[in-house]
């Protein structure tokens, strides 16, 4: 079986501040990390390996400094990593950087495509849907669990608002892979080691498949009007009281809340 | 000179402080508080290459070099140094002097196991009546047909309860004083080896510090270890390398201290306003962060001469020195920041103060580095 992750470098948005004034992200000195959602995605793709046996490769759009994540898919196990990059891609929004991401994957055999729900730094949970639709391959998001027959039938376990959608899919598809799927694993000092000597591919504009007016700022619908940052929420109110009397306390404030009756 | 981490260096901290927080760090205050040797975690270190980080890859190890080894030994023992201590003595007192000194199938025979964090190894080198005084050594090793009939007790062995293989001094000729300690290598099933008494300490307490027995422990020739004799020179030698190990130790001690402390006085109101906001905490912070940074410089220093092969005895004493003293002086301060709250055991300074003192007395005290340091400079 052959599985392409596709995963992005995100600010670590736990440690992240917005600038009052300008309402921008101060990035400056937060740490960049694999977006969680797409190293659990990353992390099912290599459990699939572990046990049925399959060939590993993962994708990632970004600047050069992106080629950290790569190297630590490495360090995780992957079998081959791709970096595009390209000055026309800059500044894609979420179309654009499906249309780049759907050119090169045109150029790699692949039986299951993953990638993570959403990244942290943006929210959309589009990019994964939006490849699909460009590939004409089947898609299911919200994945939690997923098993492959050994054959060609992956069986899912997706996540609703109600419960779980359990369903069959047939190779070649597309899933989005929440979090809270797996704990993905350490890389191990040997394979971090070895990430270092291994190749990773730099891709642009020439070698994939693609209309360039899908691409970069040019190809992005998206424009965004204003950010800001939220408001400080008010200190709470403490009591220091018996659990009793404080489990009353509560259900009162909830009350006058009407969220509860 | 290059004071900056390579990418393989950064990308190899962010997964060690990934697991040491995540894996280790729920676990200090309990392992400390039950005197509990932390087997799980050895297992989870195990699977990801931690037990054989220096270790060349063609003996099963990581491939990876000195200094990254003491980046794990600070990490780890930022958020517990029982942890560091195990990973230790493990690598640079077991492995390492049998990667050093071991012939071609001792090499293949113990290092894989070792490296793979599927046997765990202890080091015995003091005796109750040689202690920094290595030379007074009563263990004796007699030559016996093929064999080596050892008899003889150690104290004071990190890893002991756990380990599956030791490397052991003893006398193989006690006219000689210091010329005729030998190194032995002795696994833990072996007919007449027991493990006696568990110390109970001040700190580190879940390393498992025990005695070893040997009574009539018969061993093949085989088990030599280096030259018959010139066992001395490899306890020194691997001491040496040890010493970087303890150092990284006792940064990652102070290192965790501060990190507690920083929390602690941003946090804490006194007077109407945090702590942090006092001219003496900001000092004292200055002082041990200053004095925590500078321990890095001389640990990364005498890892990184080693990694390049050039002597490194004097660096590895001053690091160790300086580290260890730093430590002492750092989680003393953290403490003292953290008021009465910190002599509880509500909070991990206490802890953090009770594990630095071990790092000025193991692995050759801080008289024996200003020795060391002293004699190279009068030599």
């Amino acid at each position: 079986m052959k599985i392409v992750v596709c995963i992005k470098q995100v600010p670590d948005t736990t440690e992240i501040k917005i600038d009052p004034k300008t309402g921008t992200l101060i990035r400056d000195g937060v740490p960049s990390i694999m977006n969680p959602d797409d190293k659990s995605g990353l992390e099912m793709a290599l459990q699939l390996k572990d046990e049925n046996g399959a060939h590993v490769t993962v994708i990632t759009m970004g600047p050069p400094q992106a080629d950290l994540i790569l190297r630590e898919a490495y360090a995780m196990g992957v079998d081959r990593a791709i970096h595009l990059t390209d000055r026309k891609f800059a500044g894609a929004d979420t179309l654009a950087t499906s249309h780049a991401l759907a050119g090169a994957l045109r150029k790699i055999d692949f039986d299951l495509l993953i990638t993570g729900r959403q990244a942290i730094d943006g929210d959309t949970a589009q990019v994964g849907p939006q490849i699909a639709e460009h590939l004409d391959l089947p898609q299911v998001s919200y994945l939690q669990d997923l098993k492959f027959d050994g054959v060609k039938t992956f069986t899912m376990k997706r996540h609703i608002e109600e419960g779980y959608q359990m369903l069959e899919v047939d190779a070649p598809c597309v899933v989005t892979v929440l979090s809270s799927a797996n704990k993905a694993r350490y890389m191990s000092v040997g394979g971090i080691v070895d990430a270092y000597q291994k190749e990773v591919e730099v891709w642009g504009f020439n070698e994939i498949e693609v209309d360039e007016a899908n691409l970069g700022l040019k190809g992005s619908p998206t424009s965004v009007y204003k950010a800001f940052a939220r408001g400080l929420k008010p200190a709470g109110e403490l009591y220091e009281v018996e659990t009793d009397e404080a489990v009353g306390i509560i259900i009162n404030k909830l009350k006058e809340k009407f969220i509860l009756n | 000179m290059n004071f900056s981490l390579t990418n393989e260096q950064e990308l190899f901290q962010q997964m060690i402080r990934d697991f040491a927080e995540n894996e280790v760090k729920p676990l200090a205050a309990e392992v400390d508080d039950r005197e509990r040797f932390p087997i799980e975690t050895v297992e989870k270190m195990a699977k990801i290459g931690i037990m054989g980080i220096p270790i060349p890859k063609q003996y099963g190890g990581a491939g990876g070099n000195n200094l990254m080894y003491t980046m794990a030994v600070e990490e780890l023992s930022a958020a517990c140094a029982t942890t560091g201590v195990i990973v230790s003595a493990h690598t640079s007192l077991c492995a390492a002097p049998i990667l050093e000194n071991g012939t071609e199938a001792q090499k293949q025979k113990y290092l894989p196991k070792l490296a793979s964090g599927e046997w765990i190894g202890a080091f015995g080198l003091t005796e109750p009546n040689a202690g920094t005084d290595a030379a007074g050594q009563q263990t004796i090793a007699v030559e016996d047909g093929d064999t080596y009939i050892i008899n003889g007790s150690k104290i004071f062995i990190t890893n002991a309860e756990f380990a599956h293989v030791y490397v052991i001094f003893a006398m193989t000729d006690k006219s000689k004083g210091t010329r005729g300690i030998s190194a032995f290598i002795i696994e833990k099933d072996t007919p007449g080896f027991s493990i006696g008494k568990k110390e109970k300490k001040m700190g580190i307490r879940g390393s498992a510090t025990c005695e070893l027995i040997f009574e009539n422990v018969v061993i093949p020739k085989d088990n030599l270890l280096g030259k018959l004799h010139k066992g001395f020179g490899i306890a020194m030698k691997t001491l040496d390398g040890g010493r970087i190990g303890i150092a990284a130790q006792a940064l990652g001690i102070a290192q965790g201290a501060i990190s507690e402390t920083v929390k602690y006085v941003k946090e804490r109101k006194q007077f109407g306003r945090p702590i942090s906001g006092f001219q003496n905490t900001q000092f004292q912070l200055a002082d041990m962060n200053t004095k925590t940074e500078a321990s890095r410089m001389l640990v990364r220093k005498a890892a990184n001469k080693k990694d390049k092969k050039l002597p490194y005895s004097v660096d590895a004493a001053m690091a160790k020195l300086y580290a260890a003293e730093t430590a002492m002086e750092v989680t003393n301060k953290a403490v003292q920041l953290h008021g009465g709250y910190g002599y509880t055991r509500e909070y991990p300074v206490e802890r953090m103060m009770r594990d630095a003192k071990i790092t000025e007395i193991y692995e050759g005290t801080s008289e024996v580095q200003r020795m060391v340091i002293s004699a190279n400079m009068l030599k």
